[in-house]
Order: structure tokens, then C-alpha cells, then sequence
């Protein structure tokens, strides 16, 4: 640690040497520095952001998968692949399929994990076993999560309509991930429900609750006793300490989360993809930018979905950090 | 009673009752999955709502299909298993190779463009995998690296490295200066502080880092069906399960057999390490 005080020049003169060590060592930190980043740099940079960039062009030209080994960086510059983006209705259908996922799970895996973390925050015997499993949705492979679930909702032989028909007297099975939409008679009214994507949305926040789950716990210890201890004393009751004590205490890491799930789950592919395909309404971008590439072969089409993904993203989260910013700024520095 | 007290008493009672909630909606499908992959299908057929197996009933002729090599007429998962560890492990020695030095450099030395590169790396988490995927799989068509298990674990390091970054930075940062400040005093080059005195000292984080890695790519998904798709002696369990799925009519009880040995190295991992593992997530997160 240097403090920078203005020096009086006889001093400087004095002690010359100093000074040089001074700015020698700095100049070695720099130095040092900047040869520990640079492999990672390279990595990233070789993994991460030059493919992207290479995204950014392909979308710019006409280019299908057999044409690849003759096509060079550059030539050919076309705004086809945004045109036909644009134009295609199945595009728009999407993006909203996705904003509504996203939203929902978002939502979803928050409210869940602030549930969880306020009711496993005292100790109970068995605690620390439970809060174990209940990470595991997190912790396991999205692929057998996904076939568990397609197995207790499946209309012929899973456990959920089984149980629904034993218990609930459900008329019919429902059939959870490839019914579009289902009718809700309330109050004469008939409302149109998505079953599929709120199955979906389901499955999604039920995988990453125990994320949201893991940090607000965390939090939640670290708040000190003594601002809650002084509240109760003054009679605030549970309710009120949760709204004017905790969640407070709490904004910060409920806005970081915010960010990270809306970013993790805007560009999620597998879930959706692995529960229904993309049918029943639950096609998100993601899902399309993966049919283009493998079943159309239109590597140009699907770049240029990719990126308006990308772009849809930054929008979005720039017009979030311009409301939210000093929150998610004091959380991530 | 008052309103405190009234709150008091449903909300003690409503927290066991989310307790209870939460134990049934985490635990019931690892549960179902295991019970499953026990039973007959024709026993899942007849009574879909039972969720007990008898002792009758009781078989392993699930696994046995699921582990038996494909010569021997079962699904081969025993090689799958194999290329799942071998591209998890190689891609937990690349990332942690790539991360080290990177999140040293950001946590502790001052240096020209070091907040950029910091910022840089932040962004990582903002490089969505569907805009990796069209480059990547055009250029491994381009090279010939298709179905190859290295190549598989070089993109998973695209995957990995944000996340690698975060909690390695993190952990660096608390370590006190003064310890390499005082092997510097003993005449340590910069190196053999990192690698005398601070990695031992960040080993909990090494190995959290190192597992929530190898989690991460033995549970992946896409990169592996775009990759690999084509050559089933290189699948990962994740695809092999998939394409099992997909492909040929196979009973749903083989499936959960397949699933189960998917999810449990994962799981056994998970048990052994979990302490470990949320401090490293959550490290730097629960600062007021």
C-alpha cells in the first residue's frame, strides 16, 4: 500500500535511489502481470472470442455446411440470413417463447431458493444432510434429470397422471410435455394454458433453485444476529423483519442472481430441447439455432439466429444495468 | 395472541411443511429413477402408481443390459463411462491450467490493461454456448477434429473457464499479501511463490474448482451431440443415453438403469465434497 502524498523535491533529491527501486518493482509487477495473464488470455481468446467473432461473420454470408471447406473468412457479404430471420414467422414465435421461458424460470428458481434457504436458515437435526440433496437437481446430468421427468409425466405409465387419476380424479391423463395448450373453465371463462412450456419452466426452475438456493443460505448467515435481535425486541414481527431486515440484505445477491439465471437461461438449449424437442410451443431460439445447423445444414441461418439472440440479450441487459446497476456492482466487486 | 406471535406459530408450522415439500420434490426422482431401474417393465406397465419394488420382482437384468458390451448384444456403457472420465479429467487439467495463472494475475499484480482483461473475463459468463456452437462445429467439420474426445475437451474449456476463473480469483483474494510478501523477502521468484506457497495454500479451492469442472463437462450435452453424434465408440454416457432414448424401442426400466449410471458418479462425488464445494461457489458471495 502507497500513499500518495506530494513529495517536496529536496526529498526526491535525497534519496534517488529509492525512487527508481520504486518504480522498478512496479514496473516488475506490471511485468509479471502481464506474463500470468497471458496464457489464459490466449485461451480465452482462442476458445471463447474468436469463434464468436467468427459467428458474427459467418451470419453475414450465404454459407451451408457442404460449401464449408471452399468458403474462405471473408467474401460473399450478404444480409440473406437476417432477412430470412426476420421474415419467417417461426423467428418472432420463438423469441417470445423464449423471453416467457426465461422470465418464468428466472422467477421460478428464485422464488424457490429464497423459500428454501429462509426455511432450512436455522439449524434442525438432519439439516446439513438435507441441504446436501437438495442440491442435487443442480449437481446431476440434465440428461437423466430429463428422462426421470419424462417418465413420472408420461400419459401411459408415469407416476404423476397415475396419482392425479388415484387421488385428484383427473378425467384424462395429461399429457404433460406434448399438449400445446389446454383450456381452464373459471367462472365461465375459458383461459388457454400453455402445458408445455409452463412443464418446462417447471422442470427448469426445479434444476436450478438449489443455485439460488446455495447463495441466498449463504447470505443469510452472514447477516448479523444483532439487527434482528434489536427489531424483534422492538415487536416487529416475523413478517416484517423478513420485509424491512432481511430482504433488504438480501436485494444485492437477489439482483446478481437475477442477472445470472436471465443470461443462463435465455441461451439454454438441452433442457428444452431433451424434455419436448422444441414441439407443444416450447421452440426457443436456442432450439431453432440447433435445427438449422444440424437438420438444414444453413450454418449462415443459424448464425445470424444465434447472434440476434445475442444482441435480443444485450439489449435487454443493458436496459436492466441502467436501472439496477449500483446493486449488481456492489454485489460483483 | 398477537400478530407476532400468530405469525410466529403458522409460519413454524409452514416452514415444516416446506421442509418437507422441498425433501419430496429433490429426493422423490433420484428415488423414482433408482426404483425403476430395478423392476421388471411389464411390473411398471401393470401398476404404474407403485412406488415400491418386492423382493420377487427385484432384478438386475437392467444394468446388466445397459453394461454389457455391444458385441455381447447390451449397450456398451462401460466405454461410455470411460470416455465420460477421460474428457471430464482432461478437461479439469486444460481449464485448470488455463485458469491459474489468469486469476492469479486479476486477483493480485497491478499491470497495464489489467482491469480490461478482468472485465473480459467477467463477460465470459455473457458468451451464450449457442453462439459458440455454429463456429465450433463449422470448424471442427473444417479440421477434422469430429469425434475426436480432445477436441471434445478443448471446447469444454469454453464451457468451464468462466466459472473457473470466478472461484479461483475469489479464493486468491483471500490470502493474505503478507505470506508472499514475506517469501519474496526470502528471495522466491514469482513463480515459486505460486507455486511453493500459494497453490498449497489454495488447494481447497484447486480441488472445488477441479470438481465443479469435471461436474460440469460429465454432465454436458450439446457440445457432445454436435460433435460426436456420428461415431458411437466416442460417445459420453450423456449422448450414449440419449441416443439410446431416441433410437431403437428400449424399455424405460433400462433407461433408468442408464440414467442411474450416468447420475451416480456425479452424485458420490458430490456427497464426498459437498462441504467443499458450496464454500468454493459461494465464496465472496455472502460479504455484506
Amino acid at each position: 500500500m502507497t500513499t500518495k502524498l506530494p513529495e517536496p523535491r529536496t526529498h526526491e533529491r535525497r534519496h534517488p535511489p529509492q525512487r527508481t527501486r520504486r518504480a522498478t518493482l512496479a514496473a516488475r509487477e506490471n511485468r509479471a502481470g502481464l506474463a500470468f495473464v497471458s496464457p489464459t488470455f490466449i485461451v480465452v481468446l482462442a476458445v471463447v472470442v474468436l469463434p464468436i467473432a467468427w459467428t458474427v461473420l459467418l451470419a453475414f454470408q450465404r454459407v451451408r455446411l457442404v460449401d464449408i471447406q471452399t468458403t474462405g473468412l471473408f467474401g460473399n457479404w450478404t444480409l440473406d440470413n437476417f432477412a430470412q430471420v426476420f421474415l419467417s414467422p417461426g423467428f418472432w414465435t420463438s423469441l417470445w417463447t423464449t423471453l416467457a421461458y426465461t422470465v418464468g424460470t428466472t422467477a421460478g428458481s428464485i422464488a424457490l431458493g429464497l423459500v428454501a434457504a429462509l426455511a432450512l436458515r436455522r439449524p434442525f437435526r438432519g439439516r446439513s444432510l438435507l441441504r446436501g440433496s437438495m442440491l442435487l437437481p443442480f449437481v446431476a446430468p440434465v440428461v437423466a434429470m430429463a428422462f426421470v421427468w419424462e417418465v413420472m409425466l408420461s400419459p401411459e405409465y408415469g407416476i404423476v397422471n397415475e396419482w392425479g387419476a388415484r387421488y385428484l380424479g383427473w378425467d384424462a391423463p395429461i399429457a404433460f410435455l406434448s399438449q400445446r395448450t389446454a383450456e381452464l373453465e373459471i367462472l365461465g371463462l375459458s383461459i388457454p394454458i400453455p402445458v408445455a412450456l409452463l412443464t418446462v419452466i417447471a422442470f427448469e426452475s426445479w434444476r436450478y433453485f438449489p443455485f439460488a438456493f446455495l447463495f441466498l443460505l449463504a447470505r443469510l448467515q452472514a447477516v448479523p444476529s444483532g439487527i434482528e435481535e434489536a427489531a424483534m425486541v422492538d415487536g416487529a414481527t416475523p413478517l416484517q423483519r423478513f420485509r424491512h431486515i432481511l430482504l433488504p440484505q438480501l436485494m444485492p445477491v437477489l439482483a446478481l442472481l437475477g442477472v445470472l439465471r436471465f443470461i443462463m437461461s435465455f441461451n439454454k438449449f438441452d433442457d428444452v430441447y431433451l424434455l419436448t424437442g422444441g414441439g407443444a410451443g416450447t421452440e426457443v431460439v436456442a432450439v431453432r439455432v440447433y435445427d438449422f445447423l444440424t437438420a438444414r445444414f444453413d450454418v449462415g441461418a443459424a448464425a445470424a439466429q444465434a447472434l440476434v439472440l445475442a444482441v435480443v440479450l444485450m439489449v435487454l441487459l443493458g436496459v436492466y444495468f441502467r436501472f439496477f446497476a449500483a446493486k449488481v456492482q456492489e454485489e460483483t466487486q | 395472541m398477537t400478530r407476532a406471535q400468530l405469525e410466529d406459530r403458522i409460519l413454524g408450522v409452514l416452514r415444516w411443511v416446506v421442509i418437507a415439500f422441498l425433501a419430496v420434490i429433490t429426493l422423490f426422482p433420484f428415488y423414482y429413477m433408482l426404483m425403476l431401474s430395478v423392476r421388471p417393465i411389464d411390473s411398471l406397465l401393470l401398476d404404474p402408481g407403485r412406488i415400491w419394488v418386492s423382493t420377487t420382482e427385484f432384478t438386475i437384468e437392467t444394468y446388466r443390459a445397459v453394461l454389457t458390451s455391444t458385441e455381447e448384444g447390451g449397450q456398451g456403457f462401460l466405454r461410455l463411462l470411460r470416455n465420460s472420465a477421460l474428457v471430464s479429467l482432461g478437461t479439469v487439467v486444460l481449464t485448470l491450467l488455463a485458469a491459474i495463472p489468469g486469476s492469479y494475475a486479476v486477483s493480485r499484480l497491478r499491470f497495464f490493461g489489467g482491469r480490461k482483461v478482468s472485465t473480459l473475463f467477467l463477460a465470459l459468463y455473457l458468451f451464450p454456448a449457442t453462439l459458440l456452437a455454429v463456429p465450433l462445429f463449422v470448424i471442427f467439420a473444417k479440421i477434422g477434429l469430429q469425434g475426436s474426445l480432445v477436441g471434445l475437451a478443448i471446447v469444454y474449456i469454453a464451457q468451464t473457464v468462466p466459472v473457473s476463473i470466478y472461484m479461483l480469483r475469489n479464493y486468491f483474494a483471500t490470502i493474505p499479501k503478507s505470506i508472499e510478501e514475506a517469501a519474496a523477502l526470502d528471495g522466491c521468484s514469482r513463480l515459486a511463490i505460486i507455486t511453493r506457497v500459494i497453490l498449497p495454500l489454495a488447494t481447497p479451492s484447486l480441488m472445488a474448482t477441479g470438481l465443479y469442472i469435471f461436474m460440469i463437462s460429465w454432465n454436458e450435452f450439446l457440445f457432445a451431440l454436435l460433435f460426436l453424434a456420428a461415431d458411437p465408440e466416442v460417445w459420453t454416457v450423456s449422448l450414449g443415453l440419449q441416443q439410446l432414448a431416441g433410437g431403437i424401442e428400449v424399455p424405460k426400466t433400462v433407461l433408468m438403469a442408464g440414467s442411474v449410471v450416468l447420475t451416480l458418479p456425479v452424485v458420490l462425488l458430490f456427497y464426498l465434497a459437498e462441504r467443499m464445494l458450496t464454500e468454493g461457489l459461494t465464496t465472496g458471495a455472502d460479504k455484506s
